[in-house]
C-alpha cells in the first residue's frame, strides 16, 4: 500500500502526535515549529484526499484495516475534503501569524500549551470532518471543543476565563445534546457508521426514538455552530480569547459543526426526511433570518471591533443556514461557498485586528483614528477584506452572495433575497464606520499615537495578505470554487453511495 | 483595437504618478496627460472599428460558471468612451492651475484615485454584460469616495458618508438583486441587441425589475435617489467637473441606456408599456430639480441640481424606450458634459481667481473674468438647450421621441423645465456683465471666511448698484483664473460649440446602434 491511500488517517494522525511532541518539547520556538510543520504537512495530505476525490469519486477508509461495523470508517467526499482542506489551510497560515504575536501577548513558559491545545483542536476538527462513524464524530467533538476551552482561556485578560467557562457550559450541553441523539440513533438502528445508518433510518423513521434522536441532533448542533438563537456565547469567546485563536476558531469551529450539520440533515436522515417530515426549513429559516439580520444591526453598535466581527460571524452564520434550508442545489452550493469564503474572509479580519492589538494594545475603535497613516498595511487589509464582508464584485464575498440570492431567487424566496440585502447594507455600516476612523479621522487629543510608520511584522502581514490575496482570487475566478460547491452540493442531496 | 486597453491604460499610469509624487509635480502631470491622450486615441481606434462595422471585443474571463467578464465596443459605449477620455485630458489640464491655485493637499492621492475612476469608467462603457458593468459601476464607486472626501473636514466625511450611503446602498439593495433575478430568469447576462428578458416569463413583475435598475442606479440620481450629489459637491472642483458632471453621472444614465437597449430591448419596452408608470419619476425630478435649484446660492449646489434635473432627461429618454428618443439620450450624454463641464470649470475659476462659491457676490464677476463668463454663458445656453450651443439637438430629439411613444405630456415637461433653466442659469450671467461689482472698500472689509457676513454685504452692494459709479467699480482689472484652467474652459465651451454646427457625426453613430 503506498503512502497515498492512507492519507485519511494521516490527516488525523499528523496532528495527534505534533500535540504530545510539543508538550515534550516545552519550548515555545520548537513547539511552534512542530506545530507549523505538522499542520503545513496536514495541508498538504488535505489537499491532496481534495484531488483524490475531486472526480465526484469517494474514499472510505477503514482504520486499521477494520471494515465498518466493527471497525471505524473514514468517508471523504468532496462535500468533507473541501471542508478539511480550509481547517488546514487557515491553522496553517494563521500559526505562521501567531509566532510574532503571541510572543508579546503571551507569557513565554505557555507557548507550548498554546501549540498543543493548537495541535489537538486541528486533529479535533479535521476528525469530526473526515469521519464516517457518528459516535466518533462525538469523540473528535470533544477533543477540539475540550482544547479550544483551553485556548480561549490563554487570553491576557480575567475576562477569558469567564468567556472560557461560559463556552464549556454551551460547549458540553450542545456535546450531551449529540451524544444523546446520537444514543438514540444507535438504539433505534443499532449501527453508528454513517453509511449504514442511512441505510437503516428510512426502516424506522417513524418511531418516535428517531423524532427524538433528530430532534436532539438538531438542538446540539445548532450550539455549536452558535445559530441565532443560540449563540450567545460565540461573543464573549471571540472576544476574550487570544487575537490568534479567534483568527484560528472563526474560520474553522463553526464551520466544521455547519459541516456535521449538512451531513446529519442530507446524507444520514436525508433530505427528504429532514424537511419534508420534519419541517427543518421552518425552524432554520426563521431563525437564520433574525439571526443575520439582529446581528449585523448589534455590530453596528459594537465598540471593540473583536466583538463587532464576533457578531458579524453569527449574522453569516445565518446566511449559510438559511442557504442551507433551502434544500436546493443552488442554495447548497451557496452554503458550501460561503463556508469556504466566510472562513477566508473572517480569519484575514480577525488576523488584521490582530496586526492592530499588536501595536495598539486593545482594538478599540474610536481610538484608531488615522491609523492608515502608521499601518497602511493593516488597515488596508481591513477595508480589502471588509469590502469582500459585504460582498463587493471581484471579492469573494460576491461570490457568496451571487449565489446566495440567486438560490433565494429560484426558490422564489424574495423575502430572503430582500433581508440579506439588508443585512449586507448593515454589514456596510459597521465595515465603513470603522475604516472612516482609521482612514479620515485626525488624530485627537487623548488618544496618543506613535508616529511614522509602525506597522506590524512581516511575519505577520505575509500570512493575513496571503489569505486576503486567496479570497481576492477567488472573488475574481471563483470557477473552481463553485465547482467543487456544486458537485458538493450533488453528492449532498444525492446522499451516500 | 482590444478595449481591454482602454481599461488598461489609465491604471498604468498610476506607478508614474505614485513614482513622480509632490516633488516633480510638472512630470506627474504630464504623465496623466500624455496617458490621457493615448487613451483618446485608443478610444478613437475602436470608433473607427465599430463605424467600419468590425468587431471590437476583448477575451472572455469566465468568473463562475455562465458569468464572465468581458468588454465589447457598442456604439453608446464608443461615444461614452470618446467622451469620458477626452474630458480626461482637459480636466487633468484644468486640475493642473486649480489644484496648485488652491493649495490642495495629497495631490498624488488625488490623481491616482481619480485614474482609477477613469478606468472603470471605460470598463463601464465597454461592457459586454450586465455583470462587468455592475463590477465597474461599483469600482467607480468605491474610487470616488477618497475624492469626495478629500478634504478630510467633518463636512467632507459627512458628505462622503451620505455618498458611499447612496451609491452602494442602492447598488447591492437594488441594482444586484435585480441583476441576480435576470440571471435566474434567463440564465445570461450578456448585452443582447433587442434584450434577453422575456415578457411572458416575468409577467407584471417585469415592471419591478425596471423600477429596481432605475433606482439602483443611483448615479442616475432619479429622486429620491439624487441626495448624494448636492453632497459630493464638497470635492475639489475638478473632481465635481469630470466625475459629478460627466464621468459617474454619465455612467448611471449610461448604464439605463444600454439596459433598456440590450437587456430589456425596445419592443419588448414598448409593447408592455411597463415604463409609463416609472416615467413620471424622472419627469417629476426634471421639474423639482429645477425649481430647487433656483433655491440654492451656492453655484456649485445650483449646478448640481442642475445636473440632476438635466440627468433625468436621460432617464426618460430610456424609458420613453423609441429608437429616436434613445439617440437623443445619448446625444444628450454628449452635449449636456461639454456644457456642464464648462459651467462646473466657470465655478472653480471662479473660485480660485475671486475665491467667490455664492452667487450673490458673483455681479460685476465678468469686468474681472471676462472668458470665464462669457464661456459660462456658452454652458448655459447649452443647458437651456439654445442655440448656438449642441444642446438644443438632444433635447428636440428627447421631444421627438416622446411625441413617437404618444406621451405629450412630456412635452410639457420639457418646455417648463427649459423655462426654469433660463431662469435659474441666465441671470448669472446678467448680474456677471450688467450690475456693477460690490465696491472696493467694501469688499476688503468684508471677512472672506464668513459666509453670512459676506452675503450681507452683498446684499448692502446690490442695493448700492444704483449708486455705484464706473470710478468705483473700475478697480476690477482683469484677473482670471490660471493660464491652464483658463484654456480647459475655453476648449469645453468652443466643443459645445462646434458640436452645435457638427452633431451629424454622432447622431450617425448612435443610429448604428441594433435595436433588435
Amino acid at each position: 500500500m503506498s503512502l497515498s491511500e492512507h492519507l485519511p488517517a494521516l490527516l488525523v494522525v499528523i496532528p495527534l502526535l505534533a500535540a504530545p511532541l510539543c508538550v515534550l518539547l516545552r519550548h515555545p520556538l520548537y513547539a511552534w515549529i512542530v506545530a507549523l510543520a505538522s499542520s503545513s504537512l496536514t495541508l498538504l495530505a488535505a489537499y491532496q484526499v481534495l484531488m483524490q476525490v475531486r472526480d465526484g469519486s469517494v474514499i472510505r477508509y477503514t482504520l486499521g484495516g477494520w471494515s465498518a461495523p466493527t471497525g471505524i470508517e473514514y468517508y471523504i467526499d468532496s462535500v468533507n475534503a473541501t471542508v478539511a482542506l480550509v481547517v488546514a489551510l487557515i491553522s496553517t497560515v494563521v500559526l505562521v501569524y501567531t509566532r510574532a504575536i503571541s510572543q508579546k501577548q503571551l507569557v513565554t513558559d505557555k507557548h507550548y500549551l498554546l501549540y498543543t491545545a493548537w495541535m489537538l483542536c486541528l486533529c479535533g476538527l479535521i476528525g469530526i470532518v473526515i469521519t464516517g462513524d457518528a459516535f466518533n464524530v462525538f469523540v473528535f467533538l470533544e477533543i477540539s471543543s475540550l482544547s479550544t476551552y483551553l485556548l480561549i482561556s490563554l487570553g491576557t485578560q480575567r475576562n477569558a476565563l469567564t468567556a472560557a467557562f461560559r463556552y464549556l457550559v454551551m460547549g458540553s450541553i450542545g456535546a450531551s445534546f449529540i451524544l444523546i441523539g446520537i444514543g438514540y440513533l444507535f438504539a433505534a438502528t443499532g449501527t453508528l457508521n454513517m453509511v449504514d445508518l442511512a441505510q437503516r433510518i428510512p426502516e424506522v423513521q417513524e418511531s418516535r426514538t428517531i423524532l427524538v434522536a433528530f430532534s436532539f441532533l438538531t438542538i446540539g448542533l445548532m450550539i455549536k455552530a452558535a445559530v441565532f438563537p443560540l449563540h450567545a456565547w460565540l461573543a464573549n469567546a471571540y472576544h476574550h480569547a487570544p487575537v490568534f485563536v479567534t483568527a484560528f476558531l472563526a474560520g474553522t469551529a463553526t464551520k466544521v459543526s455547519l459541516y456535521v450539520m449538512l451531513r446529519f440533515f442530507f446524507s444520514i436522515f436525508g433530505a427528504d426526511y429532514s424537511f419534508a417530515q420534519m419541517f427543518l426549513t421552518s425552524v432554520l429559516l426563521p431563525a437564520a433570518m433574525a439571526g443575520y439580520l439582529l446581528m449585523s444591526l448589534v455590530a453596528v453598535y459594537q465598540t471593540d471591533l473583536r466583538r463587532m466581527l464576533a457578531y458579524s460571524s453569527i449574522a453569516q452564520i445565518g446566511y449559510i443556514v438559511a442557504a442551507i434550508s433551502m434544500v436546493s442545489v443552488t442554495g447548497l452550493t451557496a452554503a458550501m461557498v460561503h463556508i469556504v469564503n466566510h472562513a477566508l474572509i473572517k480569519t484575514a479580519l480577525f488576523m488584521s485586528v490582530g496586526c492592530m492589538m499588536y501595536r495598539m494594545g486593545h482594538a478599540h475603535i474610536k481610538s484608531f483614528d488615522h491609523l492608515i497613516r502608521s499601518m497602511p498595511f493593516t488597515v488596508m487589509a481591513f477595508i480589502v477584506s471588509g469590502l469582500s464582508l459585504i460582498g463587493v464584485p471581484l471579492t469573494a464575498g460576491f461570490i457568496s452572495k451571487f449565489t446566495l440570492i440567486n438560490g433565494a431567487l429560484d426558490r422564489g424566496w424574495w423575502l430572503v433575497a430582500a433581508s440579506v440585502l439588508v443585512s449586507s447594507l448593515l454589514a456596510t455600516v459597521y465595515i465603513t464606520r470603522a475604516a472612516e476612523v482609521m482612514v479620515f479621522n485626525r488624530n485627537r487629543v487623548g488618544h496618543p499615537q506613535p508616529s511614522g510608520m509602525n506597522e506590524a511584522p512581516v511575519s505577520m502581514l505575509v500570512p493575513m495578505w496571503l489569505l486576503i490575496g486567496l479570497s481576492v482570487y477567488t472573488g475574481i475566478n471563483g470557477t473552481e470554487t463553485l465547482a467543487v460547491a456544486e458537485q458538493a452540493a450533488m453528492q449532498l442531496l444525492g446522499g451516500f453511495e | 483595437m482590444n478595449p481591454i486597453w482602454a481599461v488598461i491604460l489609465p491604471l498604468l499610469v498610476i506607478p508614474f504618478i505614485q513614482f513622480f509624487g509632490e516633488k516633480r509635480n510638472n512630470l506627474r502631470e504630464a504623465s496623466i496627460i500624455v496617458t490621457g491622450l493615448l487613451l483618446f486615441l485608443v478610444n478613437e481606434s475602436i470608433y473607427q472599428a465599430v463605424i467600419n462595422g468590425e468587431l471590437a471585443v476583448s477575451g472572455e474571463f469566465v468568473m463562475m460558471p455562465g458569468l464572465s467578464l468581458a468588454l465589447s465596443a457598442e456604439p453608446l459605449g464608443v461615444l461614452f468612451g470618446l467622451l469620458a477620455s477626452s474630458l480626461w485630458v482637459i480636466t487633468t489640464v484644468y486640475s493642473i492651475g486649480y489644484m496648485r491655485g488652491h493649495n490642495e493637499q495629497h495631490q498624488t492621492r488625488f490623481y491616482t484615485c481619480f485614474a482609477i475612476a477613469l478606468s472603470a469608467v471605460m470598463a463601464a462603457a465597454y461592457a459586454d454584460n450586465l455583470l462587468t458593468l455592475f463590477v465597474a459601476y461599483e469600482m467607480l464607486s468605491l474610487s470616488t469616495f477618497p475624492l469626495v472626501t478629500h478634504a478630510g473636514t467633518d463636512a467632507a466625511r459627512k458628505a462622503g458618508r451620505v455618498y458611499l450611503g447612496i451609491l452602494l446602498g442602492g447598488s447591492i439593495g437594488l441594482f444586484l438583486p435585480a441583476m441576480v433575478w435576470v440571471y435566474a430568469m434567463t440564465g445570461t447576462l450578456d448585452f443582447v441587441p433587442g434584450g434577453i428578458v422575456n415578457a411572458e416569463q416575468f409577467g407584471p413583475g417585469l415592471w419591478v425589475l425596471l423600477a429596481l435598475f432605475v433606482f439602483g442606479i443611483g448615479k442616475a440620481a432619479v429622486m429620491p435617489f439624487h441626495r448624494w450629489l448636492p453632497a459630493a459637491m464638497v470635492a475639489p472642483t475638478p473632481v465635481s467637473a469630470l466625475l459629478h458632471a460627466v464621468a459617474v453621472v454619465k455612467t448611471g444614465v449610461f448604464s439605463l441606456l444600454k439596459i433598456v437597449t440590450y437587456i430589456f430591448g425596445v419592443d419588448t419596452m414598448l409593447a408592455t408599456g411597463i415604463s409609463e408608470w416609472l416615467i413620471v419619476f424622472p419627469a417629476a425630478t426634471i421639474l423639482i430639480a429645477s425649481i430647487i435649484a433656483f433655491s440654492k446660492t451656492n453655484l456649485k449646489a445650483r449646478l448640481a441640481y442642475s445636473t440632476i434635473s438635466q440627468l433625468s432627461y436621460i432617464v426618460l429618454a430610456a424609458l420613453l424606450a423609441s429608437s429616436t428618443a434613445i439617440v437623443g439620450g445619448g446625444l444628450h450624454i454628449l452635449t449636456h458634459a461639454f456644457a456642464k463641464i464648462t459651467l462646473f470649470f466657470c465655478a472653480g475659476a471662479i473660485m480660485v481667481a475671486a475665491h467667490k462659491k455664492d452667487i450673490r457676490e458673483l455681479d460685476g464677476i465678468g469686468r474681472q473674468m471676462p472668458i470665464t463668463m462669457l464661456a459660462f454663458f456658452i454652458g448655459s445656453l447649452g443647458i437651456i438647450g439654445l442655440p448656438p450651443v449642441a444642446g438644443v439637438w438632444s433635447k428636440v430629439m428627447i421631444a421627438q421621441g416622446s411625441l413617437q411613444s404618444g406621451e405629450v405630456w412630456i412635452l410639457a415637461v420639457l418646455m417648463l423645465s427649459t423655462l426654469l433653466n433660463i431662469g435659474y442659469l441666465l441671470p448669472i450671467s446678467i448680474r456677471a456683465f450688467y450690475f456693477a461689482p460690490p465696491n472696493a472698500a467694501d469688499s476688503e472689509h468684508a471677512p472672506k471666511s464668513e459666509p453670512a457676513a459676506e452675503s450681507e454685504h452683498t446684499s448692502d452692494a446690490a442695493q448700492q448698484a444704483d449708486s455705484a459709479t464706473p470710478a468705483t467699480a473700475g478697480h476690477s482689472v482683469i484677473q482670471e483664473a490660471p493660464a491652464a484652467s483658463l484654456w480647459a474652459i475655453v476648449m469645453t465651451a468652443t466643443l459645445s460649440v462646434l458640436l452645435f454646427f457638427y452633431p451629424q457625426p454622432v447622431i450617425e453613430l448612435l443610429e448604428m446602434i441594433q435595436w433588435r
